[in-house]
């Protein structure tokens, strides 16, 4: 039998991931990650990755496509059914929606004075440039793992994701497709995939 | 009055046919709502500016703003169930039936290609948006100190969010009690 505590956990990280986000679907997978894969050890670096490119490649706002994944996987591998999944997919993506759909209701009413409002300025304008510090930081954890046990931090790769100069190679290529070139997320992915098939 | 089953599926229609963040929605908003007449061509900066200015994922913000003007509570309801619905059941469709792939050596192959790449799908945008909108030496400084924080001393980026939101509130009352004083 499964344990309902896993559908509140699931419910109150999700609710709490969607208040946090700042600054659209990349910002929101940061603050998965940490929440997901660092702090409860509900996924594995490698299922996360494979989970965002899933979200990216599918239609639909990524942060939806995420918490919808990630609250099947989570609550499937531990109920072990797939009507245990769905129950988890739902509970994440109402949690996910349900503060922007309150707050986006309350500052409806007071939009205009909300409009010109200095401190809601000052305050974009000191969140803005951490947003793109913590996406900075998801594309860091998911290269490199930092652990604090000694006095010194122990620095490794993360094997999952880059297991051999291959990957690295795939990693440079498609930054650079996607950096200077404009190529769009979708043929990356479709292209680094087949590149997999065909190297490993 | 709009009926709120067209609400309903011309953002499911939107939702479904987004692939990427909320910007690629304007351009499907703008054609879907305000060709039909529902929202004139003004309103829809308005739209943008709000669902920016609230926590969440902006696609989904839009939608419940642009549902709320055309039918108050219960238009936002609806635009909101639109957007989210397509991409929640194929993203399940998807989850339900790769759970049974993940070990298939040819799933393997595939994903250990794409997993270098998406990391650096995540890495572009956040170059492009440090850019674009870190105009000041202030603005790297923040950047550079949360990412240090959450990556390499696992900080969680909650805590520096409510951290910067207290601060950057305190600031801006001083600055405008100091110029008001003036």
């Amino acid at each position: 039998m499964i344990d309902p505590v896993i559908f509140l956990q699931l419910f109150l990280v999700f609710l709490i991931i969607g208040l946090f986000t700042f600054g659209g679907g990349y910002a929101m997978l940061s603050l998965i990650q940490t929440q997901v894969v660092s702090a409860h050890s509900w996924l594995t670096e490698s299922a996360f990755t494979d989970i965002v490119a899933i979200s990216q490649m599918t239609p639909g706002p990524v942060g939806i496509n995420c918490a919808t994944y990630v609250g099947y996987e989570v609550a499937r591998s531990a109920g072990g059914s797939h009507i245990v999944g769905i129950l988890g997919s739902m509970t994440a993506t109402v949690a996910v929606v349900l503060p922007s759909f309150l707050i986006v209701l309350t500052i409806v009413r007071f939009y205009t004075k909300f409009k010109d409002n200095k401190i809601f300025e000052g305050v974009m304008g000191w969140l803005r440039p951490a947003v793109v510090g913590l996406i900075g930081a998801a594309a860091v954890i998911l290269m490199i793992n930092v652990s604090w046990s000694g006095p010194s931090p122990d620095v490794s790769v993360v094997a999952d994701n880059f297991p051999d100069w291959t990957s690295w190679a795939l990693f440079a290529a498609a930054t650079i497709a996607s950096l200077f070139f404009k190529v769009g997320p979708i043929p990356i992915i479709i292209a680094g995939g087949v590149l997999g098939l065909l190297i490993y | 009055m709009v009926p709120l089953w067209q609400i309903f599926l011309t953002f499911a229609k939107i939702g479904s046919f987004t692939i990427g963040g909320g910007y690629a929605m304007i351009p499907l908003i703008r054609q879907e709502i305000v060709k039909k007449g529902w929202l004139s061509d003004d309103e829809i900066p308005d739209i943008i500016a709000l669902a920016q200015s609230a926590p969440g994922i902006l696609a989904v913000n839009m939608s419940i703003f642009a549902g709320y003007k055309m039918r108050g509570f219960k238009g936002s309801v609806a635009a909101t169930l639109g957007s989210v619905i397509p991409s929640f059941i194929i993203i399940l469709l998807i989850a339900m039936l790769f759970t049974g792939y993940q070990d298939n050596p040819v799933v393997v192959r595939i994903f250990k290609g794409i997993r270098p790449v998406v990391v650096s799908l995540i890495l572009v945008p956040m170059i492009n948006m440090a850019r674009k909108g870190n105009k000041t030496w202030w603005a790297w400084v923040i950047s550079a100190i949360s990412l240090f924080l959450v990556a390499f001393m696992k900080f969680s980026p909650i805590y520096i969010l409510m951290v910067l939101i207290v601060t950057a509130i305190c600031f801006t009352l001083i600055k405008e009690r100091r110029s008001s004083d003036d």
